[in-house]
């Protein structure tokens, strides 16, 4: 079964708690990775690589700069 | 005649005297130390002199390696340099080094496999004295990355420095000394992704898909190695990859068995990105800090533009 959107958030959340220290309180759908949750271009490249893992998708590189915000992050990921 | 392997006898070092901070750089480009530290964990490197070039800073690696060793000029009969930022073209930075050194009649050789060369030339000695072409070898990693550097470039003139290591390395029959034998390749579909070339004389390099190759697909190459070499990555007394960022070297360790004993090389936070000169600057610095016992696993490993990796387990001399 396909996972909700809420589900792939709270993924996520796990993820950038794990590799970048940022706080599961802050993490919501509007919140862009780099003004808000101060994820740098290489943090972003570990939770790529952890997202890709966990939820079994492929996020080449040159899709990665298209990922500003965690909701851009969750439609790429409910995509499959 | 042929020996059954080679091994590393001494290091050398040298590094220039001026040291360029973080704070130094805050007032060319857009940036602090603390974006630095943060993103690639490097405080400060070294900055070779306007008129100072590789194979000055080769010689002088490979002068203190050959004291080191207690050999003199007479005994060496290879030498092999690894670099990417030579500007003098020919004759090459071995033979350079060769006449500086007063070295008699020695096979002199360049490799450029950028990041990784000192690795490929340690292979080449190896190799050339397990085959009896030669007896005893220099094999030196040498960079002036801050003459290929664009320093109008703010996410990369931040990471290079300038600087040189050497090894000297002669036959053994011993197999518990011996240099394991070398696992090395490339990723020919990524060769467009670090860049120096005629069109854009500066290092450029797409930071994010190194990042990502170095952290996802060494760490098994490294395992490689080490099984090659018959040895458990828990065995080892020191890991020294190729300084390229902090966070790649923490994260390539992250995937790694180490035991809490290993040391993991981290000169890059005081030297920069060498390229091919980082693996032996690191190693020379940590044979000589005295800290891995005599005849402990230490176990190199380069990476980088190509893009090319190479690896070895050596015996701490």
């Amino acid at each position: 079964m396909a996972l909700s959107r809420e589900e792939i958030t709270e993924g996520l959340s796990d993820i950038l708690e794990e590799v970048a220290g940022v706080n599961p309180d802050d993490v919501a759908e509007g919140k862009s990775f780099t003004d808000d949750l101060d994820v740098d271009s290489l943090a972003m490249v570990e939770v790529v690589v952890a997202a890709e893992e966990k939820f079994g998708v492929k996020i080449p590189d040159d899709e990665v700069a298209n990922l500003k915000t965690v909701g851009d992050a969750v439609s790429y990921i409910a995509k499959g | 005649m042929s020996v059954n392997g080679s091994r590393v006898v001494s290091v050398g070092h040298y590094q220039p005297e001026k040291i360029l901070t973080n704070e130094d750089l805050s007032k060319i480009v857009d940036t602090t130390d603390e974006w630095i530290v943060s993103r690639v964990g490097i405080k400060e490197r070294r900055i070779a002199a306007e008129d100072e070039k590789v194979a000055d800073m080769a010689i002088r690696a490979a002068r203190q390696a050959l004291e080191n060793s207690g050999y003199g000029p007479g005994d060496i009969d290879m030498v092999v340099v690894a670099t990417v930022s030579a500007k003098d073209i020919c004759p090459n930075t071995a033979c350079r080094v060769a006449e500086a050194l007063g070295l008699d009649v020695p096979a002199a050789i360049d490799v450029n496999t950028a990041c990784s060369g000192f690795e490929y030339a340690l292979a080449q000695a190896d190799m050339a004295i397990r085959l009896g072409s030669a007896k005893r070898a220099i094999v030196i990693g040498a960079e002036k990355l801050t003459a290929v550097t664009d320093w109008e470039d703010r996410t990369s003139c931040v990471l290079f420095g300038d600087g040189a290591g050497a090894v000297v390395v002669e036959g053994t029959d011993d197999p518990a000394l011996a240099i394991s034998p070398v696992v090395w390749g490339s990723e020919p579909s990524m060769s467009d992704v670090i860049r120096i070339e005629e069109d854009v004389p500066f290092i450029k390099q797409a930071g994010q898909t190194v990042f990502r190759w170095a952290t996802t697909q060494l760490a098994p190459l490294i395992e490689k190695v080490a099984e090659r070499a018959d040895v458990k990555i828990s065995e080892l007394a020191a890991f020294v990859p190729h300084q390229a960022n902090l966070r790649i070297i923490q994260g390539i360790a992250k995937r790694l068995d180490f035991s809490d004993d290993c040391i993991v090389a981290e000169d890059i936070v005081y030297s920069g990105n060498t390229s091919a000169a980082s693996v032996p600057l690191a190693l020379s610095k940590l044979v000589q800090s005295g800290k891995v016992a005599s005849g402990a696993p230490i176990l190199l490993f380069g990476f980088g533009g190509g893009l090319t990796y190479a690896g070895q387990v050596i015996r701490c001399p």
